[in-house]
């Protein structure tokens, strides 16, 4: 789903290194943007990715007269993708005020502040509902320390405020709570989302794996990818029971970039070899990975986002370059 | 005619004085000392304040809250009487709860004085450097409604609804004030932050009531900007921010991100503006109990503050000789508090700052 931006040119780059890779995928393509976001375009989108499993995505941009509201939110809600999983690091050779960052954000994707439930009672007076439940705050406590387990993670930092939302961030907070106490190999803390953002600019290092509901894991992200590098960089994945949804990790459309050939083209194809491992291809994902990152640290090929002044499609083709040679050792072997 | 008389024999710098001193009477200002820390910062900033000469008397308060007839928790009347008369105020950090117990006292202070918009500088400062170097900007938080309305209910056994209200008044009120804000103080440009493609109608609103006050004021620029996008440039330009206005809850946490990029609430000065020309101007850190009452403690946030109060009153003058001495005394650095990377008691820093107004004179 290529959606608006520079979604559509992307997505030709992500098809095109894969070729190269020799990836055994085939793409669906389907149209969900600005002009093509009816309800029969979003159903349609719907069932491909149910027919299909997984997808890569760029953003469906959301106007603010809109009488469907976001989209982009909306099918992660009806495949109830409840996890969203962006991973930052530090990437050497990308100058940044801060070093050594390696966080995991796990954030609650369905509910909370984007529950879509407004109403406005007397004119010039709204109300928005956030919603809290249990079962979905126990859901991604219990995804952020089983993925803590499984990599290898030390820490989970809860993010909440509730000393402000009593209830409903207060039974967030009981819920990793309660959690934590079944992961007792796994360190547990909680902090005020205020003064997580400020310990962010300061110290990132501190951290280590988070879980935060909804809207602060959208702050919270996007604070850590500005510190690694920024949206050029950070790739982004939506996890649920069946599905999954690959894309950028701070989702931006990246609309006054468009066309202009000077979008960085790392983050999509990072998320791209996450979605590879994710079904099972994981040398083919590795070998995605290390060629961008190569393009990235050694080669230092870099966008203007980066400070460089190379094209996306320069960038593309030094990937290229790198998955080339390797399957050329591939394929050496093999005679 | 006794006056008169005598006032002609005296020498013209003491006119001068007496003529000042008798327009500009010692102002009594309402001072809320807090908890933890609280206490002794305040007395810190008036042995400053009184080094300086400033004309003013301070009225100390406590707001503990007092459970009323009807068994609610509310802020002594006491309290609520001296700032009613005084219309000014200084206050220093107060605890508040996690999870339960009495509502939040910052919240009750905030609705009972109508206090509807935080102002948070956060400027550099000199010779305490982080890591970002060029920061000058102007958070403005709507401070009455959004997500702090307090409005929370379980609906059935785990699921939790909390209500975040936005009002076109309060909206407006808001915008309207970061425009003139903009305006008094030479500030460039308004950016109103939002998350309007996922909270249409609330953010939406909030948005429509920046965007009328921007027509009225179309000499200062004005943008808009997503709170996530904003994040994202914030933490890796924060020089092409100058003032940003939102909604609470995302003022709330832009305003401790910037601050987090000057060096922490210990630094941060805010004020909080009132209907009527009310205004409480307070530090934002905590009460810091683990130090409390052992002398270490930094009395710069709750000063900038202060500052910033005597430039609402117009004590221009003042206020320039004490923001001096404080901001001379950290660049020297040393008799910088422990958070500072000193090693000086607070006692010591406040007597030095004491030291440099007194010697401007």
């Amino acid at each position: 789903m290529a959606g608006d931006g520079v979604g559509p040119e992307l997505m030709g780059h992500v098809k095109q290194v894969f070729r190269y890779a020799g990836v055994p995928v085939d793409f669906e393509e389907i149209r969900l943007d600005r002009e093509h976001n009816d309800s029969e375009a979003f159903r349609q989108a719907l069932l491909a990715v149910k027919r299909n499993g997984t997808a890569l995505k760029g953003s469906v941009e959301t106007g603010i007269d809109s009488p469907t509201g976001s989209l982009n939110a909306q099918l992660r809600t009806e495949l109830d993708l409840f996890a969203s999983v962006i991973k930052v690091q530090s990437i050497p050779g990308v100058q940044t005020r801060h070093d050594n960052i390696d966080v995991v954000i796990i954030r609650e994707n369905t509910e909370g502040e984007y529950s879509n439930l407004e109403h406005e009672n007397v004119p010039g007076v709204v109300e928005s509902l956030k919603i809290i439940t249990a079962a979905k705050s126990t859901r991604i406590a219990r995804y952020a320390f089983n993925y803590a387990v499984e990599h290898g993670r030390k820490k989970v930092t809860a993010v909440h405020k509730a000393n402000i939302m009593k209830l409903g961030d207060g039974l967030f907070l009981e819920c990793c709570r309660k959690v934590s106490e079944e992961f007792p190999q796994i360190e547990f803390e909680s902090m005020i989302i205020d003064n997580c953002s400020m310990q962010m600019v300061s110290r990132p290092q501190q951290f280590d794996v988070m879980v935060l509901p909804n809207l602060y894991g959208n702050i919270v992200g996007n604070i850590a990818a500005g510190l690694t590098g920024g949206q050029g960089v950070v790739p982004g994945m939506n996890i649920g029971e069946n599905y999954a949804i690959f894309e950028s990790g701070t989702r931006n459309s990246g609309r006054s970039i468009a066309g202009k050939d000077i979008a960085n083209p790392a983050a999509m194809l990072l998320a791209s070899a996450d979605l590879l491992e994710h079904i099972g291809l994981k040398s083919h994902s590795e070998l995605i990975r290390d060629a961008v990152i190569k393009v990235i640290v050694e080669d230092k090929i870099h966008t203007p986002d980066l400070g460089g002044q190379a094209t996306t499609v320069q960038v593309v083709q030094a990937v290229i370059g790198h998955v080339r040679e390797k399957t050329k050792q591939w394929y050496s072997h093999v005679h | 005619m006794a006056t008169r008389v005598l006032k002609s024999l005296l020498a013209p710098s003491v006119r001068t004085l007496c003529r000042r001193y008798s327009s500009q009477d010692a102002r009594t200002v309402t001072l809320i000392p807090g908890d933890g820390i609280g206490p002794e910062i305040s007395a810190a900033v008036q042995q400053i304040f009184s080094a300086a000469q400033v004309p003013i008397s301070w009225e100390a308060v406590d707001v503990t809250p007092v459970k009323g007839p009807d068994g609610k928790f509310r802020i002594p009347p006491k309290a609520i009487e001296s700032m009613n008369k005084n219309k000014l105020g200084l206050k220093g950090p107060l605890a508040t709860p996690i999870g339960k117990g009495h509502p939040s006292l910052n919240l009750a202070l905030r609705k009972e004085f109508s206090l509807y918009a935080n102002v948070r500088p956060c400027k550099s400062v000199e010779g305490y450097e982080t890591v970002y170097k060029d920061v000058d900007l102007v958070t403005i938080r709507e401070n009455t409604e959004g997500e702090y309305s307090g409005i929370e209910h379980i609906i059935v056994d785990g699921v939790v609804q909390s209500i975040k209200l936005i009002t076109e008044q309060a909206s407006r009120r808001v915008a309207e004030f970061a425009f003139e804000y903009a305006k008094l103080n030479g500030r460039d440009m308004v950016t109103a932050v939002h998350k309007a493609n996922i909270m249409r109608m609330s953010d939406g609103l909030f948005l429509k009531c920046c965007r009328a006050a921007a027509e009225k004021h179309k000499d200062i620029k004005f943008n808009e900007m997503y709170l996530d996008t904003v994040c994202l440039n914030m933490v890796q330009d924060p020089s092409q921010f100058d003032v940003l206005v939102m909604p609470n809850l995302y003022g709330d946490i832009l305003s401790d991100l910037c601050a987090g990029l000057i060096g922490g609430l210990g630094v941060t000065p805010s004020g909080n503006i009132g209907e009527n020309g009310a205004a409480i101007f307070e530090s934002v850190h905590g009460t810091a109990p683990d130090i409390a009452g052992q002398d270490k403690a930094n009395p710069t946030a709750l000063l900038l503050s202060a500052v910033m109060m005597l430039r609402h009153m117009g004590l221009t003058e003042h206020a320039r000789k004490i923001e001096k001495a404080c901001f001379e005394t950290i660049r020297e650095g040393n008799v910088r508090t422990a958070d500072l990377g000193g090693s000086s008691k607070c006692s010591e820093y406040t007597q030095e700052i004491c030291r440099k107004v007194e010697a401007m004179d």
